[in-house]
């Protein structure tokens, strides 16, 4: 252990990153994800059952107007556990997204203090909000079970899209967290996008309510195949292979731009923040 | 060679680390300027912030080349801003360096801040973990620590205790313990020493100084001489960013108390109409200075040439430290009732008293007050800084206080 050299230089262009070092410092992570469930709640007289009431209210909302007021079509299925599906993917990525992007900023005085893999920081972020997406989706089951809907075969694909969803989440936060780090402008920017994207997304709507002429031009968004595949997996309904593919196409490019461009902005982030 | 390659624990070679300043922000005239600045502003700004402004670079470190070998203590020093800080966070890779290259051996635990991650809403024995996991120390070695950490913290009943509800001093109590206990190879520590009462910090040192004797490497940057001096056998003189001096304790430690280029412990007036001509700070046998022992009187040499009769003006000095706050103020009128004539040249001596100012930075003003009916028409001012030094005595942390003067103490039989 003695001989361990470390070698330190400057980082000068594209980095890649390390894995060793990440497996590393694994319980870091853990300790960020679970420090911040912990502390989430703390002093709330609810204390943990926010987590169902703000999901389940959304839903009651939701189906309430979209449903019931502006009858927008559910594709057979009750609408509230048609939006509640589609919304939970949904949520996910929005606070995914919105704590992964200043993420970076709010960690500023570790950062500046103690040297570890920065790319722990909006990967803990992120897993704040994998623990939300799984009592969600317990909530969820509850909810079919109410309306008697079966469970089916195609949920053994839930976990892949799943997957697919929080690599795209996990791309865009590492991106727009070390964006915000020099160009806080985007503190403003993401909320403001998030809100304009939900709606491009299909979560209160289905697929088949954009014209057939239109329709390609939901493939051109990123998690739409995720969000769908989640929903259509849960409610055993036929896989839109084809979008899962552009989604997965799309998420690659977005997970490796995001992480070289974290890795390149890396060396500056404690001098800038 | 292999017994060459384990000697050392740092090895630093032609490291430099520049950064990119924040030049001042626009200032406008006119509802106009405002205007126009405004929509121009995004394309500066982002100029600025992408680091394609070529102005404004400076150099905290350049050049630096040093070898620490294992198991040694340094010191390291130097003024504020010589880069001592940039250096440290180069060596535990918050920041890369721009130019150069390092080698460590061993695992390399930081000591920048006490408390890194802690949480206010988190139990101690939470924030335990979570402190401890950021240095760098696995769960199965911290359960295995936990009642050392929590002892030497003195924080056993309050462990179950969100750390909102501790003293400040508990807190830091408890963080500098989670980081003492983390043994590492190479230990670099910044002045979190600093921190906590007197009692603790006292620990503190014993801790660090039994870092060194389990043949630790430790880095440790401290404007506190005396300190230094008990500690570390070695030390690492930075000025301006460079190695200034590096080697034994006993040897860089005077060069550096007496290398006075950097600080203002002279002033000359450049105006040759003014009342104030020069001032020095200068010990007992005229020499100039910009750091004096404890134990050792220090003297403002203060050269007035008077424009207006005596009852016109007062020579003032204000002594400030490194806090801001006034430590003293003294005038010339206290003790002197002077008779000089308008035009010629003459010197006042004030005395500092030795044993009485605690050691640390300070800053001198003297001012000579121009008076006209009795209130004040015109201040000239000089600013000084000199330091006090525990050189030449150990100072008893237990003693609290602005100022640490030896009071006379009587006692007779009643």
């Amino acid at each position: 252990m003695r001989s361990d050299i470390t070698i330190i230089k400057p980082k000068v262009g594209w980095q890649s990153l390390d894995f060793r070092e990440l497996w590393r410092y694994r319980e870091l992570l853990l300790s960020l994800v679970m420090r911040d469930i912990k502390v989430r709640y703390k002093q709330t007289v609810l204390g943990f059952s926010w987590a169902i009431i703000q999901p389940l209210t959304t839903m009651v909302v939701f189906t309430l107007l979209f449903g019931k007021l502006a009858k927008i079509p559910s594709d057979g299925v009750p609408y509230p556990v048609f939006v509640f599906s589609g919304l939970l993917a949904w949520n996910f990525f929005q606070s995914a997204v919105s704590a992964g992007g200043v993420s970076l900023l709010s960690a500023g005085g570790m950062i500046s203090k103690v040297y570890f893999p920065r790319i722990i920081v909006p990967l803990a972020s992120i897993g704040v909000s994998v623990v939300d997406f799984c009592i969600s989706m317990l909530i969820l089951f509850c909810l079919m079970a109410i309306y008697t809907l079966p469970p089916t075969p195609q949920m053994l694909f839930l976990p892949l899209f799943f997957c697919g969803l929080a690599l795209t989440s996990f791309g865009l936060s590492a991106w727009l967290s070390a964006v915000t780090v020099s160009y806080r402008d985007f503190r403003f920017v993401i909320p403001f996008v998030l809100q304009i994207w939900m709606y491009v997304t299909p979560v209160i709507y289905p697929v088949s309510f954009i014209p057939e002429k239109w329709r390609f031009l939901i493939y051109f968004n990123p998690i739409s195949g995720w969000v769908e595949g989640i929903r259509s997996s849960v409610l055993g309904r036929d896989i839109d292979w084809a979008a899962i593919g552009i989604s997965s196409l799309l998420t690659l490019v977005i997970a490796y731009i995001g992480l070289k461009y974290f890795e390149r902005a890396d060396s500056r982030f404690a001098d800038v923040i | 060679m292999t017994e060459n390659s384990t000697q050392f624990a740092i090895q630093a070679k032609g490291v430099g680390k520049r950064y990119v300043l924040g030049g001042a922000e626009q200032q406008y005239d006119t509802f106009r300027d405002l205007l126009t600045g405004i929509m121009k502003a995004p394309f500066s700004k982002y100029k600025k912030l992408s680091g394609q402004v070529d102005e404004d670079l400076f150099w905290a470190l350049r050049n630096v080349d040093f070898t620490i070998p294992a198991g040694q203590i340094t010191g390291v020093i130097g003024r504020n801003g010589a880069g001592k800080s940039t250096l440290l966070k180069v060596l535990s890779r918050i920041t890369s360096p721009t130019s150069g290259r390092v080698e460590i051996r061993g695992r390399v635990a930081s000591l920048l801040e006490v408390g890194s991650g802690f949480h206010p809403e988190l139990t101690g024995r939470e924030n335990i973990y979570m402190n401890a996991s950021i240095l760098g120390m696995r769960r199965t070695e911290v359960n295995r620590k936990l009642d050392d950490i929590v002892q030497f913290a003195e924080v056993e009943r309050f462990l179950d205790t969100p750390v909102k509800r501790y003293s400040s001093g508990m807190y830091v109590r408890l963080a500098f313990s989670v980081a003492a206990h983390v043994e590492p190879d190479v230990l670099l520590v910044d002045e979190v020493l600093a921190v906590g009462d007197a009692k603790f910090q006292q620990r503190c040192i014993g801790k660090m100084s039994e870092v060194g004797k389990q043949g630790r490497t430790v880095l440790f940057v401290s404007h506190n001489m005396g300190l230094i001096q008990d500690l570390c056998s070695h030390s690492l003189y930075l000025k301006d960013g460079q190695v200034e001096h590096y080697g034994t304790t006993s040897e860089v430690l005077p060069m550096y108390l007496s290398d006075g280029t950097e600080q203002r412990s002279e002033w000359i007036s450049d105006d040759v109409s003014s009342v104030l001509r020069r001032v020095r700070l200068i010990d007992e046998s005229g020499e100039p200075i910009n750091s004096a022992g404890y134990l050792s009187s220090t003297f403002a040499e203060v050269e007035v040439c008077p424009d207006r009769p005596d009852s016109d003006f007062i020579v003032a000095l204000r002594l400030t430290d490194e806090l801001g706050r006034d430590v003293l103020t003294s005038w010339d009128t206290d003790t002197n009732s002077r008779n000089t004539r308008v035009g010629e040249s003459y010197r006042n001596l004030c005395e500092l008293p030795r044993g009485l100012l605690r050691p640390g930075q300070y800053f001198v003003t003297v001012m000579v007050r121009k008076l006209k009916h009795g209130y004040i028409e015109m201040i000239e001012e000089a600013n000084l800084e000199f330091e006090v030094t525990n050189i030449d005595f150990m100072m008893n942390r237990e003693r609290f206080g602005v100022v640490l003067p030896t009071l006379n103490w009587e006692c007779e039989l009643v």
